[in-house]
């Protein structure tokens, strides 16, 4: 009976870890410094002055001055987030927007990357060229195109009106529903890529085996074809929510003064309020929303992996 | 004289000689076409119970449609099969009675061993506890207890084929496909696995059809084989009679190997076929009857163990022997082959197998040596052209 071997890791050299040194040199330089210093205003307090709060570091100061200006750090902004209703709501609010739109993307994202997957070969690029396509054109565009479509008098109401379908126009935009609409318009390509790469690369053979051992297509599709393109559903589903969460552009053109999201919100407080230190503690705390349980999923993945391994 | 029988007999066992015996499997008059492309050509063959049956060709010989026709994969473009007495038409591939064993093995990667064993019987919604009894009993007809928890990626290949055997034969299938089941495997590992598939055939009684391009395996496991070219069936015989008695051309060179010596018919009676070498005009003599006519041309078809080489010449008036020279010999271990060139041409040569029996031999055959190659009045055979 032969066995698995697990080979010992390789030593790498100097030039594998320059290798590995470049993308982590990126994520400090454009993810953990930016985040550093957005979480540093967090603790800050605002003030008339530019920039619009204390303390500034000044280097020119001396060591005494910083540690100084360490003291006058507070958690205080925090603090007001769990105060003011508007923060809470907009958190629930946007999640349950983002998990709505991002279910939805799914319902109408698999089909399409299942079609993709069992067109014939010389369909697909032309297929995933017509998926990649709307990317060509500004994104702020395609979201003011919807308003054409959506409002009172926009093409859709008038097709439905034409048509007879309604006697009165449907009120669209500036619901929650446009933001739906807006949302699975534009993200639909993120979730079909990863789930038409999935689906794509599953062994026909396979069904056919489903189907020879006396399970019809229809089944076989439930308990073969699904399950083994969930890491492509996993993927795309995080692709959708996590932008959708702190989406700004589309419920701000798309939706109702009632529809509150959590990109508004951050945009009211930074832009209209000034208050930099508190929209600052809303961009923390909206970041730790999505990847604390997304830290855990992924450990929860590998720790299910290893028990398998 | 004794009658003589054609190679070893390995079972009594020949439904097929009885022509009142009902057929099994049937394929009438069936054709596939893919497009333009003919895959299948108006066949007609039964296989019997209980037989081990073997679909031998090369790629594209139309032997996987064939199966696949059966699995219920494909639909013939016309004519019919029939298994156990039910026309199949119609009849989509999870109702068939048959299952597969895929070249790929197709194990569901998401499923452990046991999972891809039970898959086929949960679909028939058997009771939970008599799966687990009928997977128990496959898992130890495999030899794959200890690693009925594992996924199909955590084993090996010779594993994963054992995987997908149980698989297969989990629900009692009447007819097992194995489609090149063995084709991913090592050559010692294969050829263990094909006796332990004769033996669980055997075991188990029931009918397996088999589809190989490997002569080898096909001769090994088979009752019969049916060798196809182009769509068509060439021969379907045992594999003592494929290989002893080839009827064409086709067959005698497809399997194994054979010396093909142009010749033309100069004298014929009902038991002796006389024949003289167009190349390089030697006599063949052979207990044969021949459809050709005397002046015909035939080929004379030996295999290169049927030939004796000694050093020597020629004498006179003798026929069945050939006088050559010594051109190259391949030293496979267990055999020498011995290319002797018979004519002027350095292409003109018979090829002679020669025993390695004694590890020391005192006057060794070497190249350009003067030899004599003789056979037997019934070592060849003719093919008509």
């Amino acid at each position: 009976m032969d066995e698995v071997h697990v080979a010992a890791p390789p030593r790498r050299s100097l030039g594998a870890w320059l290798l590995i040194a470049v993308p982590y040199f990126w994520l400090f330089l454009f993810f953990l410094a930016p985040f550093l210093i957005v979480f540093k205003i967090s603790l800050s307090q605002t003030a008339i002055a530019i920039p619009p709060y204390v303390p500034t570091f000044d280097l020119a100061e001396g060591w005494q001055a910083f540690t100084d200006s360490l003291s006058e750090f507070s958690l205080e902004n925090y603090v007001w987030l769990t105060e003011d209703a508007l923060y809470w709501k907009s958190y629930v609010s946007s999640v349950s927007i983002a998990a709505v739109s991002t279910f939805l993307t799914l319902l109408i994202g698999y089909p399409i990357a299942y079609g993709m997957a069992r067109s014939p070969q010389s369909w697909r690029p032309t297929l995933l060229m017509l998926v990649i396509l709307p990317f060509w054109t500004s994104f702020l565009i395609r979201v003011y195109a919807w308003i054409g479509i959506l409002k009172n008098e926009g093409l859709l109401n008038q097709l439905l009106l034409s048509l007879g379908l309604i006697s009165e126009p449907l009120v669209i935009l500036n619901t929650n529903l446009a933001v739906y609409i807006g949302i699975v318009y534009s993200y639909l390509p993120f979730l079909v890529l990863p789930l038409y790469a999935s689906l794509e690369r599953l062994d026909g053979t396979l069904l056919e085996a489903a189907e020879d051992l006396g399970c019809p297509s229809w089944k076989a599709f439930w308990k073969i074809t699904v399950p083994l393109s969930l890491p492509g559903v996993i993927a795309g589903c995080f692709l959708v929510f996590i932008p959708a969460v702190g989406e700004f552009v589309i419920p701000d053109l798309l939706g109702g003064s009632d529809t509150l999201m959590i990109g508004k919100t951050l945009w009211v407080e930074f832009f209209n309020n000034r208050d930099w230190p508190v929209s600052s503690a809303v961009a923390v705390i909206l970041l730790l929303i999505l990847v604390i349980p997304i830290v855990l999923f992924q450990n929860q993945q590998q720790k299910m992996a290893e028990k398998e391994g | 004289m004794a009658k003589k029988s054609i190679g070893p007999v390995r079972r009594e066992f020949s439904p097929w000689e009885n022509t009142d015996h009902p057929p099994f499997i049937e394929f009438r008059n069936v054709t596939k076409k893919f497009g333009d492309f003919v895959a299948v050509k108006n066949l007609s063959l039964k296989i019997y119970e209980k037989e081990f049956f073997a679909l031998l060709g090369g790629s594209g010989c139309g032997k996987t449609t064939l199966m696949r026709m059966l699995a219920g994969f494909e639909t013939p473009t016309s004519g019919q099969i029939f298994l156990d007495g039910q026309d199949l038409a119609g009849i989509p591939p999870y109702r068939r009675p048959s299952n597969m064993m895929f070249q790929s093995y197709a194990l569901f990667p998401h499923m452990n061993v046991e999972k891809n064993i039970a898959f086929g019987l949960k679909q028939d919604k058997m009771p939970a506890a008599e799966i687990e009894a009928r997977v128990a009993e496959m898992l130890r007809l495999t030899k794959l207890e200890q690693f009925a928890k594992r996924k199909p990626h955590q084993l090996s290949g010779g594993q994963r084929q054992r995987v997908a055997l149980a698989r297969s034969l989990a629900k009692r299938p009447k007819v097992l496909l194995l489609d090149e089941p063995l084709g991913a495997l090592d050559r010692k590992l294969r050829e263990e696995t094909q006796f332990e598939l004769m033996g669980l055939q055997e075991d188990l009684k029931m009918t397996f059809l088999i589809v190989t391009h490997d002569q080898e395996e096909a001769m090994t496991v088979a009752d019969r084989i049916a060798v196809m070219d182009k769509g068509e069936l060439v021969q379907v015989a045992t594999p003592s009679e494929i290989y002893e008695a080839p009827n064409s051309k086709f067959v005698a060179d497809f399997i194994g190997d054979i010396n093909l010596i142009e010749a033309k018919v100069t004298e014929k009676t009902e038991a002796v076929t006389k024949l003289v070498s167009v190349v390089d005009g030697f006599a063949i003599e052979c207990d044969q009857e021949t459809e050709a006519n005397v002046g015909d041309t035939v080929w004379y078809a030996i295999r290169p163990e049927k030939v004796r080489i000694a050093h020597g010449q020629t004498e006179p008036g003798v026929v069945n022997q050939i006088g050559g020279i010594v051109w190259d010999i391949a030293y496979l271990g267990d055999v020498s082959i011995i290319h002797a060139k018979v004519g002027e041409d350095e292409h003109d040569t018979i090829r002679a197998t020669f025993t390695n029996v004694s590890r020391m031999v005192e006057n060794p055959i070497k190249w350009d040596d003067n030899v004599v190659l003789t056979f037997d009045r019934d070592a060849g055979v003719i093919l008509a052209r």
